[in-house]
């Protein structure tokens, strides 16, 4: 077990409030976000995670460190979150919508925006992309953060757990197909599919 | 037809993910990054993706300050404790 993980669950085990706040602040944002993906509904959001708290809570003393208590933690959301949205009948079952997410080619860019066959530059931008602002203009990027922000609640559903996962919480591609049940090609097809839409969606608020 | 690049810039938007995500072989990477070097137009497009990818980790960061946990959850980690 990571000693970080031993040292928050030995506080727990003390009865430490102050450490229990600490974890739910640092996880509280990230797990509606998350719950959110499935259940559509901000109210609903947060009585996932409020479940899936009490749900941690109740078998935090079966917990190995097998992995870290961070996944375990989000893997205890994904699976509250996903009960809640089989009870309510608003989702398809993850193989469906995985398979409508991957299947068809999708290209990252739009073939247009390149030259056409059979030119020596087939292939090459045609429509090149514009920049983004600098990182040094500070209100420019508040912008585009925000505008990321709305951007990742455009993309289909698992796209967006893929996305969430791995840029906003930085789990590796590995923890995030344990915490969805995810095979490795299709964590990699969802992220880069993802991410190139993301970039397309702000290239246009340009 | 000589070629200007082994990669079309086609091919390069394709392939960025595998590259910021360490997934690709040496010569593949070294043919990516010489067009990277060559082509401004993708070279923006990887410093896009590399941006957005930083911002997007900035998104759910944890509060300054500390707030008490949802009521329901603080009185089951009581619970939990008394146990």
């Amino acid at each position: 077990m990571h000693a970080e993980d031993r040292a928050t669950l030995d506080a727990l085990k003390r009865g430490d409030e102050r450490a229990f706040a600490h974890l739910v602040a640092a996880y509280q944002a990230g797990f509606v976000r998350i719950a959110y993906t499935w259940v559509r509904s901000a109210t609903a959001a947060q009585e996932v995670v409020q479940d899936a708290w009490l749900a941690a809570l109740e078998s935090i003393d079966r917990f190995e460190g097998r992995s870290s208590l961070r996944t375990w933690l989000y893997g205890i959301v994904v699976n509250t979150a996903r009960a809640h949205a089989r009870a309510q009948r608003r989702q398809a079952p993850m193989s469906a919508l995985v398979a409508e997410e991957t299947d068809a080619h999708e290209p990252a860019v739009e073939a247009a925006r390149f030259v056409a066959e059979p030119e020596r530059w087939s292939g090459h931008w045609l429509h090149a992309p514009a920049p983004f602002p600098g990182p040094d203009r500070a209100l420019e990027q508040r912008e585009l953060r925000a505008q990321l922000d709305a951007a990742i609640s455009e993309l289909p559903p698992v796209q967006q757990q893929v996305v969430i996962l791995c840029d906003v919480q930085r789990f590796s591609g590995e923890e995030a197909c344990n915490i969805l049940g995810l095979s490795d090609t299709h964590q990699r097809v969802l992220l880069h599919r993802a991410r190139a839409k993301l970039r397309a969606i702000l290239e246009k608020q340009r | 037809m000589t070629k200007p690049f082994e990669l079309t810039c086609q091919e390069i938007v394709e392939l960025v993910t595998d590259y910021l995500e360490g997934h690709m072989r040496a010569a593949q990477r070294s043919q990516f990054e010489q067009h990277i070097v060559m082509c401004a137009p993708c070279a923006t497009y990887l410093e896009q993706m590399r941006t957005m990818v930083g911002l997007a980790a900035t998104l759910d960061a944890p509060p300054e300050v500390v707030p008490q946990p949802p009521a329901a959850v603080l009185e089951a980690f009581r619970r939990w404790k008394r146990s």
